[in-house]
This record gives structure tokens, C-alpha cells and sequence, in this order.
């Protein structure tokens, strides 16, 4: 029987279209005398032969890259509500910015003097997220959410070892990211687990129970992890304060919140932003992504090295800082990063960023209202900026996963939300459709699940299956830990 | 000006929908006597505006000799044109792998690409940067030693990559219940890393022992000697810094005994930037993969039996693992991996050879005309050095030339006594291949008139 569709192979490895002899790049020749290899660098420091890399015209090289790229799904092609990434449009004015000559062409290490356009970017850029987030000092330096999570919590265990006492636990919530207590193990704390409430939110009566003087701080996603916002805040921030302890801030969630609430205000010391989440940064396959760091004046003094300091004859950075942490990356941070969140910042200015916040909790709340009748929601409350499902439902009444759901999406030509994440919601749906999603994208995503619902009371196995029309069927991801594979075969 | 779509009837409908009266009714949850703070925040600015301020951010036209961790070198121009796809920009980390092949199967390649250079078998999907890659590294031994907790870090190493060093480990706790501690090993004064110190400091406690090469200076380090000082008297991991331009040359930090090898491989993948974002990698041998930090991609097939690949290992990472997990890393620095991986595709085994000894002539040349100028001589005139070397100055010139040679258009490289006291005289100059012969004859001109 003749087929209509050809089931054809999948773009493999490059190493596959690898011919002994082909070339792609190639440098110019010397134009400086040159002197024999041997001299410069005697054999016995050479390795024997060259690395075996590809060998691959540039045609196939592009052919090879282009295709793959079709491979992967991505905003600019469809909807991604991966709930705590906040997958929202990335303003094509900041990537432009960032390709600029100028900027680019800049080293680290130049003068001062040459380094001053730079240097007041970040001074400025600084002061921009200290006042969003009503901190009163930022590092641009760490290169990620959980790197600045790390940063944060080595200033405040130097703060407590300042007076005397680096104290030994971090409470965490039961809803927290994993990030969370890894930072905290990398900076020797215990953590001690703090349990949600009925409302979703961390439990007051957990936290008293758990704080003591023992407590070095609390890590706050707020709204958390649920999509909620902590309505105990306030008394938090206070119980925490009164055993001694500091507030950490982790920024995922903080789109919810763009210019309407601050952090700081709210009690928190020390905060982390995503740049590549709330400031509309590309996430870029995975990064880079930035984590600068707010604390208040108090934790000033550990920030790590250098900051940037404002004089009298410019801008300067400031290394002798003998109470700094010490250094998170070789340079500066992710200044690309940076200075593509300062555009977005200086595009927008503060109407903008609150109808960033204002229109990522309605389509929340919007697409909310429309599942919520036929997917379990476990805090039937308002939401922020995302909310959390169950397919407990489905899963109880058909034998559907959550897994097996998030699967059918893409055969709807959507991302899958964030699945089994928090871990306090069984079989959990994590939705975040951000602000930059129209009301017509948010109807057929709703239009997808709830057709996949009646799929999974009908026809089960159809979801069991799934996908059908994503470029490889369901990834056998326990082979691949099973027969460890991680790098193409080097032939003798 | 904003990237919203909702029209005043639509966002009426959605209020309905949901049943409340206006948008400011769904943030009731925050305390009100702290909603809405006056935030000072400038005036929105147009896009043609906004390019011209950030066109403002850039140096004097000059020409710069300084590396230093961060290199001047000619990227492909396909590597920008694919990397600038919007299929790889605006995805994310490819936790679905049948909707993120893209991702996934470069992320395979560029584990291959980095354990071809290393020549060790497990490689991950990147770190953020060489100074971070060494952290992790340092992390990793004093998760896999039994007790020990001393780091040793030759002084020759790039002393950010130092100081990030130490400040990875000394909040690590060891199972001993101390915390991880950093010591230098001494430098001897052809500055090379001291292999009589080393041996002297190696004992059972120690984690890990740290050596680049190129090191600081420039110059070639015998790994080969160290790491077998290393496994001869200790448990410790070696630990082989160096980057992707001259592990085409040099023999592999495997050959060498290395266990783990990390760097940055910026010199192949991306522009200076200002100093980020660059892209680490980390390998290292097969015993330590349950030990390493971040996502690893493994191929796999799916239901059809298709090759294809997916993350794997993850229990060892936080997402699963949480307060157990090998490290808090998820997000790392995947484009610029992804820039990386085509750059040295590009090149292959060929291109990278050529380019790796244009770096290495056009340097050599640079340091042949350099050292006839009047009193300016080799630093460390034994030393073998690839695309960086160290000059002495006469006394007081280089901090000098350093500040007066942008005037007349170069940064001739970087004074040494800001990291070493004992070098104040010293000058590091690096020259990559994208220095012509005219630039490097300009600079000898140029800092003739200073001396």
C-alpha cells in the first residue's frame, strides 16, 4: 500500500554528515613571518593529532543548523506557558541593541576611561531595579536565577557571621523551586521544609513552629510557586525579623507584581531577578539568562566585587570591598543581558511595566476561569500571573498522566505548561500564559484542553501515545540513562 | 508603546469573564498600604532613540592587545546568522524533548565538541563562564572526596578564576563538617606553577588540585608532571583549565591525567561584551558523572524507534534532587554553547589547527619585534606561551604605556602588578588572529615613542 506521508529520518548529528577532507571555515594565511611549529611549541607539548571535529562543507553546515532550529518549538512560533519561566515575547528593539558594534567590541579589562558609556549603563541600570524592587543596592554580576540565589544567600550568611554566628538552616517552602535548597546546601545551611496552608499559603503556624535562632532566613518566591500571592506576608516578614533571621526574595514570579508591590517593601533584604524572565530577555535554548541581586543598605557591604561607584571624575569600579563574598563570575555579569533589560526598562518606563503586570495576571485569571471547570484546582482562589492545575481528574477517572496530557498539547501546536511542578500538587499543571499572549491564542489553548479531556474519557490510549505530529514521537527518556550516551563516538 | 494586543472590549470581555470589576480587583491580595509605590523611572523612550543611546556606548576607535581571559578572535559569519535563529533564541531549556530536537541534538554535539578538545569522555551542556566552570569544578572534588576540603589553586591561574574559585567553595561544607578552603600554590620565577610547592602541599586532605594552561602569563604549563605529582600523593582530582584555541595544539589535559578540564570557550563563540556572556564547559572522566554539575543531553530513540535525544541523569540535578542535587546550575549559557559548537564545527579539525598557529605565529612575531625595543625584554624568557606572553618594562613604563597609548589609538595590554606585586614591571600582551601585521608594527611604533 503507498503511503501519502513519508516517514522520513530526522536531522541527525553533524558528526553524521562528516567526509574526510570536506572543509567549511577557513582562516587567512599568516601575514606576519612566520617560524617553524617545532620552535614556537616542540612537538612533546602537541597533542598527536587534531581534535576530530566534523568535516563538513558550509552549505551542509547550514542546512544541517537550519533544520534542527525547525525542530524546536518557540514563542516566536507558538504559545509556551511553561509556568515559573515566564516564556513571554522578546522585543526584537533589545536583541538590536545588543548587537551593536560599540558594546560589542568592548573589553572587559579596558581602561576606566574606555569603559565609561559602560560603566554608567550598568550604574544606571543598578539604580532602575533598586527602585523597582525598593532594594537599595544591585550586582549585576551573577549569570542566572540560581546563581544569584547562591550570591544571596553567601551575603547573608557572611551578614550573620559578622555578628558572630553564621547560624545553620534555611526554611524553605514545600512549594519552593529545587533551586532553592541546592543554593542553600552550597552554603552549608540545613533546610528545613515550612508547609503551605489550606489557602496556598506558607503556613504561619508552620513557621513559627519551625523558627528559631537557629534560622539564618526564609526563601520567598511571593507570589509563589502556585501562582498565589502570600497573604501573611507582612507577619512573615515579621516573625522572620523577630528570630534574627533575613528575608530572601527569589524574583521568578516577579512579573506578577512589576511596578505595583515592591519586594522590598514588603520586608524582604536580599532579592534575585530573572532578566530573561520578567524583563523580557531571550531565554536562548536554556540561556544565558541574568540573576543580578538586590539587598538592602545592611548587606551592602558583602556584595560581590566590583561594584560600580559614581565619582567626581566618573564612574569606577570599586574592587576593595574587604567584606565582599568575593567574585561569581571572571567579569562583570551578563552584560548583553543587562543591557537588553535596560532597554525593555527604558522602552516601557513604569505605565509600561505595570501593563506588564496588569495584563499577565487578567490572562491568568482569564484562562483560569475557562479550565477551572474541567481541570481540579487545588486553591480556588484568584490567581497572579499563573496558576497551578491538577489532572488528578483525568488520571483517576481515565488512567491519563498529567505526563500523557502535556504530550497531547503538542499535537495542538502548543508548549506544554510546566508539569509535576510543585511537587505539593499531584499531578500538577503549571499555566503561565504571560502578557503578551492575545485573547484569541488564550481561547484555543483552552479550546486544546478541553478537547483533550473528552479525548482522554474516550480514547485513552490516543493520549497514552501521544504526540503524533511533533517532529519525534514520545522520547524514551529512561534509555537514555539506562545506555549512557552523552557524545558522538570518536571512530580509532 | 508596549507589546500588549488587548483592546478596551476584549479586556472588558475577559473581566466579565472572570468575574470582577476591573483589573485592580485581582491584585486584592496585596496589602494596600503598600501598593502602588512612586517609582522613579525615566520617561519612555522611542526605538530610534533608544539605538542611538545605546550606539553612544561604545570605546574610542583604538587597537587592543589585552586577553587576559577574554579574547579578540574572528568569529564565522555563519555562527552569528544561525545563532540569531529565533527557533533557538526564544526557546527554552528543552524539557520536552519531542518539541526541542533543535536544542537537544546541539547540546549533543557540543558535548562531543568539548570532549574531542578535552579528550575526556563526559562533558555537559555548558556552565556560565571558565571562572565558574572552575568553581564547579573545585565543587565537584569536594563532593566526591571523602573528607578533604583544600583546594589547590596555582598562583599562576587567572586571578578572578581564583578568586571565583574560593568564593564556590568556602561556604561547601565537607563531609568532615569543615568548609572547602582555597591555597595558592607558589609560582616559580620562570612563572611557571611550583611543582617542589605543590608536592610539599599535597597530602590526603586535599580535593582538588587547580592548573591552567595557557596559564596567566601565557605560557604552557606541564600538566603532565603536576597531575602526576597529584595522583602519585593524593586523592585529589586534577583539575585542567585551558580553552578551546589552544587545546587544538596542546596535548589534551586527558593525555595529561587530568580528571576534570574546564574553560571558557568565549575565543571561538562570542564577542568581548564587555565581559559576558561567555560560555564555561566542563568535562571530565567517566567515573565522575554522577558528579557533575548541570544538564547533560544522551541519545535516546522514541517510540518509533527514531535516534533522538533528551536530558538525562537528571536525578542529580535540583529540579529532582533539590538540597541533594551536584549543584543549583539549571539555566546556563546554552546560545552561546550553541555558538561555540558551530564555530568549531565550522572550523573542524583543519580550520582550528590553522587558526590556533595563526594565533600562535602572529603572537610570536608580536613578541619578536616587541623585544628589540630599548629595555623591554621576555618576562619569562624560557617559557613556551601560545597567543599571550609577558613583557618586563623598564621601571615604571608599563602601568605608563598602559595609560598613555590609548592617546595615540592602542591598549598595548595589561599591566601585571595590579594581580602581582612582584611583576610591576610586567606587561601582558595578547595577540589574536585578528591582529594584522600593520596593528602589531603600529604597537611596537607606538610604545617606542613611550619609552
Amino acid at each position: 500500500m503507498s503511503e501519502k506521508i513519508i516517514d522520513r529520518p530526522i536531522e541527525p548529528a553533524i558528526y553524521a554528515h562528516s567526509r574526510k577532507g570536506r572543509r567549511c571555515h577557513r582562516p587567512p594565511a599568516p601575514d606576519v613571518p612566520v617560524r617553524p611549529l617545532d620552535e614556537l611549541l616542540p612537538p612533546e607539548l602537541r597533542r598527536a593529532k587534531p581534535p576530530a571535529l566534523p568535516e563538513v562543507d558550509e552549505p551542509t553546515l547550514v542546512r544541517h543548523y537550519v533544520r534542527l532550529s525547525q525542530l524546536n518549538h518557540c514563542i516566536d512560533v507558538g504559545f509556551y506557558p511553561l509556568g515559573s519561566c515566564t516564556m513571554k515575547y522578546n522585543p526584537k528593539l533589545a536583541d538590536a541593541a545588543a548587537a551593536l558594534p560599540g558594546v560589542n567590541a568592548l573589553h572587559p579589562l579596558a581602561p576606566e576611561g574606555m569603559l565609561q558609556p559602560a560603566l554608567a549603563l550598568m550604574y544606571e541600570f543598578e539604580g532602575y531595579l533598586s527602585r523597582i524592587t525598593g532594594m537599595d543596592r544591585f550586582t549585576l554580576q551573577p549569570a542566572a536565577g540560581a546563581h544569584g540565589e547562591f550570591t544571596g544567600i553567601k551575603m547573608i550568611r557572611a551578614y550573620h557571621k559578622s555578628r558572630g554566628n553564621p547560624r545553620k538552616v534555611l526554611l524553605i517552602p514545600d512549594s519552593a523551586h529545587g533551586t532553592n535548597p541546592a543554593s542553600g546546601t552550597m552554603c552549608s545551611y540545613d533546610v528545613v521544609v515550612v508547609a503551605s496552608d489550606e489557602r496556598g499559603n506558607v503556613s504561619v503556624e508552620s513557621l513559627k513552629e519551625k523558627l528559631s535562632d537557629d534560622v539564618a532566613a526564609l526563601m520567598l518566591t511571593n507570589p509563589n510557586t502556585l501562582g498565589l500571592f502570600e497573604e501573611n506576608i507582612l507577619e512573615v516578614a515579621e516573625l522572620v525579623h523577630r528570630a534574627g533571621g533575613q528575608l530572601y526574595y527569589d524574583g521568578a514570579n516577579l512579573n506578577a507584581i512589576l511596578g505595583r508591590i515592591r519586594p522590598g517593601d514588603m520586608g524582604f533584604d536580599a532579592v534575585h531577578l530573572n532578566l530573561h524572565k520578567t524583563f523580557g530577555t531571550p531565554h536562548g535554548g536554556g540561556g544565558p539568562g541574568a540573576g543580578p541581586v538586590g539587598v538592602k543598605k545592611h548587606l551592602a557591604e558583602f556584595l560581590p566585587v566590583p561594584t560600580v561607584e559614581k565619582t567626581d571624575e566618573g564612574y569606577r569600579l570599586d574592587y576593595d570591598r574587604p567584606r565582599s563574598i568575593g567574585k561569581l563570575l571572571a567579569f562583570y555579569g551578563h552584560f548583553l543581558v543587562s543591557l537588553r533589560a535596560y532597554v525593555y526598562i527604558r522602552y516601557l518606563g513604569l505605565e509600561g511595566l505595570r501593563g506588564v503586570s496588569a495584563h499577565s495576571v487578567l490572562n491568568a485569571n482569564y484562562l483560569l476561569s475557562q479550565l477551572k471547570g474541567t481541570f481540579l484546582l487545588p486553591f480556588d482562589r484568584l490567581c497572579m500571573h499563573e496558576f497551578v492545575l491538577s489532572g488528578k481528574k483525568q488520571k483517576d477517572a481515565h488512567g491519563v498522566a498529567t505526563l500523557d496530557i502535556s504530550k497531547r498539547i503538542m499535537d495542538y501546536g502548543f508548549h506544554p505548561p510546566t508539569n509535576y511542578f510543585p511537587l505539593i500538587v499531584p499531578e500538577a499543571l503549571m499555566i503561565e500564559p504571560t502578557e503578551t499572549e492575545t485573547q484569541q491564542t488564550l481561547d484555543a489553548f483552552t479550546a486544546a484542553l478541553l478537547a483533550i479531556d473528552q479525548e482522554a474519557a474516550e480514547d485513552p490510549d490516543l493520549l497514552h501515545g501521544a504526540p503524533y505530529s511533533a517532529p519525534v514521537r514520545r522520547v524514551d527518556e529512561a534509555r537514555a540513562v539506562r545506555e549512557l550516551n552523552v557524545s558522538w563516538p570518536e571512530e580509532a | 508603546m508596549d507589546y500588549l494586543s488587548h483592546t478596551p472590549e476584549e479586556r472588558r470581555a475577559m473581566l466579565d469573564r472572570i468575574g470582577v470589576k476591573g483589573i485592580e480587583d485581582l491584585f486584592a491580595d496585596l496589602p494596600n498600604e503598600l501598593v502602588d509605590p512612586p517609582i522613579e523611572l525615566p520617561s519612555p523612550l522611542s526605538e530610534p532613540e533608544l539605538l542611538a543611546l545605546l550606539d553612544a556606548i561604545k570605546a574610542p576607535d583604538h587597537v587592543s592587545f589585552l586577553g587576559a581571559g577574554a579574547y579578540d578572535t574572528h568569529i564565522p559569519a555563519i555562527v552569528g546568522y544561525l545563532t540569531g535563529r529565533t527557533e533557538f533564541q526564544t526557546a527554552y531549556t528543552p524539557y520536552q524533548p519531542e518539541i526541542s530536537q533543535g536544542t537537544l541534538t546541539t547540546i549533543y554535539e557540543f558535548q562531543s565538541a568539548i570532549s574531542r578538545l578535552t579528550g575526556l569522555p563526559i562533558a555537559n551542556a555548558s556552565v556560565y563562564d571558565g571562572a565558574s566552570a572552575a568553581g564547579e569544578a573545585a565543587a565537584l572534588a569536594i563532593r566526591s572526596a571523602k573528607k578533604a576540603g583544600r583546594v589547590l589553586v596555582s598562583r599562576t591561574l587567572h586571578p578572578f578564576y581564583r578568586r571565583v574559585v574560593a568564593t564556590y567553595i568556602e561556604d561547601l561544607s565537607c563531609s568532615d563538617g569543615t568548609c572547602g578552603r582555597c591555597e595558592e600554590i607558589h609560582l616559580t620565577g620562570e612563572g611557571l606553577t611550583d611543582l617542589t610547592d605543590l608536592e610539599a602541599k599535597l597530602d590526603e586532605d586535599v580535593a582538588a588540585v587547580i592548573i591552567g594552561s595557557p596559564n596567566f602569563f601565557g605560557l604552557v604549563e606541564d600538566w603532565t608532571a603536576a597531575f602526576s605529582l597529584v595522583h602519585g600523593k593524593s586523592k585529589a582530582l586534577a583539575v585542567a583549565v585551558s580553552s578551546p584555541l589552544p587545546l587544538a595544539l596542546l596535548k589534551t589535559p586527558a593525555e595529561c591525567g587530568a580528571d576534570v578540564a574546564v574553560g571558557d570557550a568565549q575565543p571561538v563563540a562570542t564577542t568581548l561584551s564587555c565581559g559576558g556572556p561567555y560560555v564555561g564547559f566542563i568535562a571530565a572522566t567517566e567515573k565522575l558523572v554522577r558528579k557533575m554539575p548541570g544538564r547533560i543531553v544522551g541519545q535516546t530513540v522514541d517510540l518509533d524507534g527514531k535516534v533522538c535525544y533528551a536530558l538525562t541523569l537528571q536525578t542529580r540535578e535540583q529540579h529532582i534532587r533539590r538540597e541533594k542535587a551536584t549543584s543549583n546550575i539549571c539555566t546556563n549559557n546554552a546560545l552561546v554553547a550553541l555558538a561555540a559548537n558551530i564555530s568549531l564545527n565550522a572550523l573542524g579539525p583543519a580550520g582550528i589547527t590553522e587558526l590556533a598557529e595563526l594565533n600562535l605565529q602572529k603572537a610570536h612575531y608580536a613578541a619578536r619585534e616587541l623585544t628589540k625595543l630599548p629595555g623591554v625584554k621576555p618576562l619569562f624568557p624560557k617559557g613556551r606561551f601560545f597567543n599571550e606572553f609577558a613583557l618586563k618594562f623598564p621601571a615604571g613604563r608599563a602601568e605608563r604605556a598602559f595609560a598613555e597609548l590609548p592617546g595615540k589609538g592602542y591598549v598595548p595590554g595589561l599591566p601585571l602588578g595590579r594581580f602581582y606585586k612582584e611583576y610591576a614591571d610586567g606587561l601582558l600582551v595578547a595577540v589574536t588572529d585578528r591582529r594584522t601585521k600593520a596593528e602589531i608594527d603600529g604597537l611596537v611604533a607606538a610604545l617606542g615613542e613611550v619609552l
